[in-house]
């Protein structure tokens, strides 16, 4: 992947931009391949009003084999629909808009824009850069006001045309919302087909959105709970290979893996420290399960916990000084906190059911998990001390939340009951509203959100 | 699975009794080599292999390869002994037969837990069996957790099914 920052500075853009402005060509329009999002829950009656026009470009060229007009409309589409899933906001275009010229792009007619009701309008180019790479830059003005809100540029290779679209989309989130940006990040989960009792279950990668959709193991041996490095470099997951259940990690570049330690016991539950240098994984040793920490190199584990009974999961506090695991040491599932070398072992739930799969936000402030009680499964909240528990899901069984990299949303997989039950991809934002299915081509279990990618 | 590596050793033990040169099994499977240690009073002449996963299934019943365990439970009840203790028997018999328990949890639970549970039932299940004298060497042990239910519906009786331990003959 390439995607540079670049400076849009006036010289800059007045060596890219014609000096006649030309009309943009309306591109035909792309149909989806996707299948559509569902949208459940309560969005905002007064969501912001964000016009996106495609993209324009300072002259149609084919860039290996994409053409800047075209590339102009598709990234305004991504754009939007990243905006759209925040739920924050109600994105118009680019279908339905007009084109804009490039030279708007610099000069928008703000008055156009008002009279759609659009507080917001977003415009930006597709140029044909050097050595094959494009140039895209996009804006974000406030209409009433006159005024330039974001200003950014990127150079990328045409490949990475919807990492650059994801940029502009975190940009304008971050501007008008205050949180950081999460749009620009990849989740890794086991796409799953076949009858219920004899599950093909793969590991997959796919950006944010659900888009460069890749399957990475071919199904042969169950795969189960991936995690993804910190540096998407690596994805460290549960592999039946040999009939046995072990820790992998898997080379995402080289299609290589290696066991996270040699063991003749079962290892299980995988997560890596917030540096990468680090994983925890389970094992269990005669029916005992217990947690242990590794390098990512290898090296001899360290035990962590060794109560009887099952210690399992665990995830690292983003500044890598705790671990969030759970417990039955208690009789039923609970949540646990614990330092990363195992001491200061306290509970954290309470208040009735089973909690499990505790997952740290990357803000530090929550843990979420899965309460289990009053034939429910349900996604929920706490901080790191137990409190201020808030349950964001209702259904039969919704498990094992995994936070976007600003901690605003949460995704998770929600399964049906039933001889025909199926497990798909959801997400819900941390107020419990705007919950959606993601679009995945199989049904799809265990999701794991990385990081924003640099 | 069970049936591929039943085949995979029928075809084996095959091949060493018509020796190399045997063109085509035998419509009737051949007697099993003397001196191997297996029990040969359960070959009723059906052609089941002594010592086989068959063999097994047809020596401990219907339902007698598996024992059932209670919500989020791995205890051994009076029940599940008498089942363990008939699959003893049949161990005992066929003492170079090794097996593989295999820890099963129901639906009602998340994943990586389940895969607790269910180490921790085949290994009941597995404790039992050595206490009863049989060489837990003979043993393996692995969880599918929630991952592979025998019953597919949703219900009570479904769960009830699906917290097992199951004992798989795996060969010699």
């Amino acid at each position: 992947m390439f995607l540079r920052p670049i400076s849009l500075s006036l010289a800059l853009l007045m060596t890219t931009a014609p000096v006649l402005a030309q009309t943009a060509p309306t591109p035909p329009a792309v149909t989806p391949t996707e299948p559509r999002e569902t949208i459940e829950g309560t969005l905002s009656q007064d969501r912001t009003v964000i016009a996106i026009p495609a993209l324009a470009t300072s002259s149609v060229q084919t860039v290996a084999g994409l053409r800047t007009d075209s590339l102009g409309r598709q990234i305004a589409e991504v754009i939007a629909a990243d905006l759209e899933r925040s739920g924050l906001y109600a994105p118009v275009g680019p279908s339905g808009v007009r084109a804009i010229t490039r030279a708007e792009v610099q000069a928008p007619r703000f008055a156009d824009w008002q009279a759609r009701n659009a507080e917001n309008v977003v415009h930006g180019f597709v140029d044909a850069g050097s050595n094959g790479s494009l140039i895209v830059g996009c804006y974000l003005y406030d209409t009433a006001l006159g005024s330039e809100l974001v200003r950014k540029g990127f150079e990328i290779q045409p490949g990475d045309w919807r990492r650059a679209a994801h940029k502009c989309a975190d940009a304008i989130y971050s501007r008008l919302s205050g949180e950081a940006p999460f749009f620009d990040s990849r989740v890794a989960y086991i796409a799953e087909s076949g009858p219920k009792g004899n599950r093909i279950k793969r590991l997959a990668i796919m950006d944010s959105d659900g888009g460069n959709h890749r399957f990475i193991t071919n199904g042969q041996a169950l795969a189960i709970s991936p995690r993804f490095s910190p540096d998407y470099k690596k994805i460290v997951y549960v592999s039946y290979l040999n009939n046995r259940v072990r820790v992998f990690i898997y080379d995402v570049a080289s299609g290589s893996q290696k066991l996270v330690t040699e063991s003749g016991n079962a290892t299980f539950a995988p997560r890596w420290s917030p540096d990468g240098t680090q994983i925890l994984y389970s094992m269990a040793v005669g029916g005992n399960t217990d947690i242990y920490r590794i390098s990512a190199n290898g090296g001899t584990p360290v035990r962590l916990t060794s109560t009887p009974g099952i210690d399992v999961g665990g995830s690292f506090s983003p500044d890598g000084r705790k671990i969030v695991f759970e417990s039955d040491r208690s009789g039923s599932q609970q949540v646990y906190t614990m330092n990363i070398d195992g001491s200061n072992q306290q509970r954290i739930s309470f208040g009735g059911g089973r909690a499990a799969t505790p997952e740290w936000s990357p803000r530090g402030d929550l843990i979420a998990f899965t309460r289990m009680g009053g034939g429910e499964f349900r996604i929920g909240v706490m901080t790191p001390s137990g409190g201020s528990v808030r349950m964001l899901t209702n259904s039969w069984q919704d498990e094992a939340p995994t936070w976007s990299p600003n901690g605003r949303v949460i995704q998770f997989f929600r399964t049906t009951p039933g001889r025909e039950g199926k497990s798909s991809l959801w997400q819900v934002d941390l107020t419990g509203v705007n919950l959606r299915r993601l679009p995945t081509p199989q049904d799809g279990s265990d999701p794991s959100w990385g990081p924003v990618l640099p | 699975m069970t049936i591929r590596k039943s085949t995979a050793m029928i075809a084996a033990i095959t091949m060493l009794a018509v020796g190399a040169c045997a063109k085509k099994a035998p419509d009737t499977l051949p007697p099993v080599p003397e001196g191997t240690g297996t029990d040969t009073g359960t070959d009723t002449g059906t052609g089941v292999i002594p010592g086989s996963q068959e063999d097994f299934l047809a020596s401990v019943g219907l339902e007698g390869d598996r024992i059932f365990f209670g919500f989020d439970q791995y205890n051994v009840d009076s029940e599940d002994m008498a089942t363990l203790q008939t699959q003893a028997q049949w161990l005992q018999r066929n003492p170079a037969v090794r097996v593989t328990l295999e820890g099963h949890a129901d639906e009602r639970g998340t994943r990586d837990y389940n895969i607790a549970l269910g180490e921790r039932r085949a290994n009941a299940a597995k404790n039992y069996l050595a206490s009863l004298g049989i060489d837990p060497s003979r043993i393996s042990v692995i969880s599918y957790g929630k991952e592979r239910p025998a019953e597919l519906g949703s219900t009570e009786e479904a769960y009830a099914k699906n917290r097992r331990a199951v004992t798989v003959v795996i060969g010699r």
